[in-house]
């Protein structure tokens, strides 16, 4: 089937205030949730940035790691640790609607699909850890 | 229904495959990086970040969470009453995440 897309001028818009996601709290956690994908991408450009002072040498990445440590980056640290978890929990969450898994003829409850993704990343970030361990100089 | 061929199915599994990276790799990263390295819990002279499959790792680990940010950030944008200029957003989106991923990929090999 074959046609051709309405006149967009003619298309009904409805207007939204900017603030919209204030009005309820859900919507207030769902921006909460969009602003998570900023400082997980905000940690990864300085940690980005601390991988590349070992193009200057090993000194100068300690003196990147030891710059951290100012209360200014502990507590932006923090922030994103705490936007990094609330997007893994809200990801396990979805990820049991979005996937939803089958055993014989029974349906698995998103209670448990989550619960088996959080136990899944416990052990990933336990494997994480223990390789940095081993491989650190 | 008019087919017209569009990208959206890259930069949704691109965001799909960073969401899943961002949850179940970056928070134990956030950790060492932010609070064990800094604090001194554990030392690390940067050895590790030479070996081959770490980079690839590593790759991985930074890249897919930049398009993750990419497509979420420009659909919020969109919702926050910014559809007027979705054009430049999308640029400005997707454009900081391919420039990210090259940033990566030169910054991995160099080291």
């Amino acid at each position: 089937m074959s046609g051709t897309r309405p006149d967009p001028s003619r298309l009904y818009r409805p207007k939204m205030p900017a603030t919209w996601w204030l009005r309820k709290k859900s919507y207030f956690l769902f921006m909460l949730r969009e602003l998570s994908s900023v400082f997980i991408a905000l940690f990864l450009v300085v940690y980005l940035v601390q991988i590349y002072q070992l193009t200057k040498g090993p000194d100068a990445y300690i003196a990147f790691t030891q710059k951290l440590s100012s209360p200014g980056w502990i507590l932006f640290h923090v922030v994103v640790l705490l936007f990094a978890l609330y997007h893994s929990v809200t990801w396990f969450q979805s990820s049991a609607v979005v996937l939803p898994v089958r055993l014989g003829d029974r349906l698995v409850s998103r209670q448990t699909v989550t619960a088996l993704h959080i136990v899944a990343w416990v052990i990933i970030s336990l494997a994480v850890l223990i390789l940095f361990l081993a491989l650190r100089g | 229904m008019t087919t017209e061929k569009t990208t959206e199915p890259l930069w949704w599994g691109l965001f799909s495959a960073g969401g899943v990276v961002a949850a179940f790799l970056v928070p134990i990263h956030i950790v060492l990086v932010g609070f064990a390295l800094p604090l001194g819990w554990i030392s690390d002279s940067g050895a590790l970040y030479r070996i081959w499959w770490v980079k690839l790792y590593l790759f991985i680990l930074i890249v897919l969470p930049l398009y993750h940010w990419g497509h979420r950030h420009y659909f919020a944008l969109n919702h926050m009453g910014l559809k007027s200029m979705s054009k430049l957003l999308a640029v400005l989106c997707y454009g900081g995440a391919i420039i990210g991923t090259a940033v990566t990929a030169w910054i991995l090999l160099k080291v």
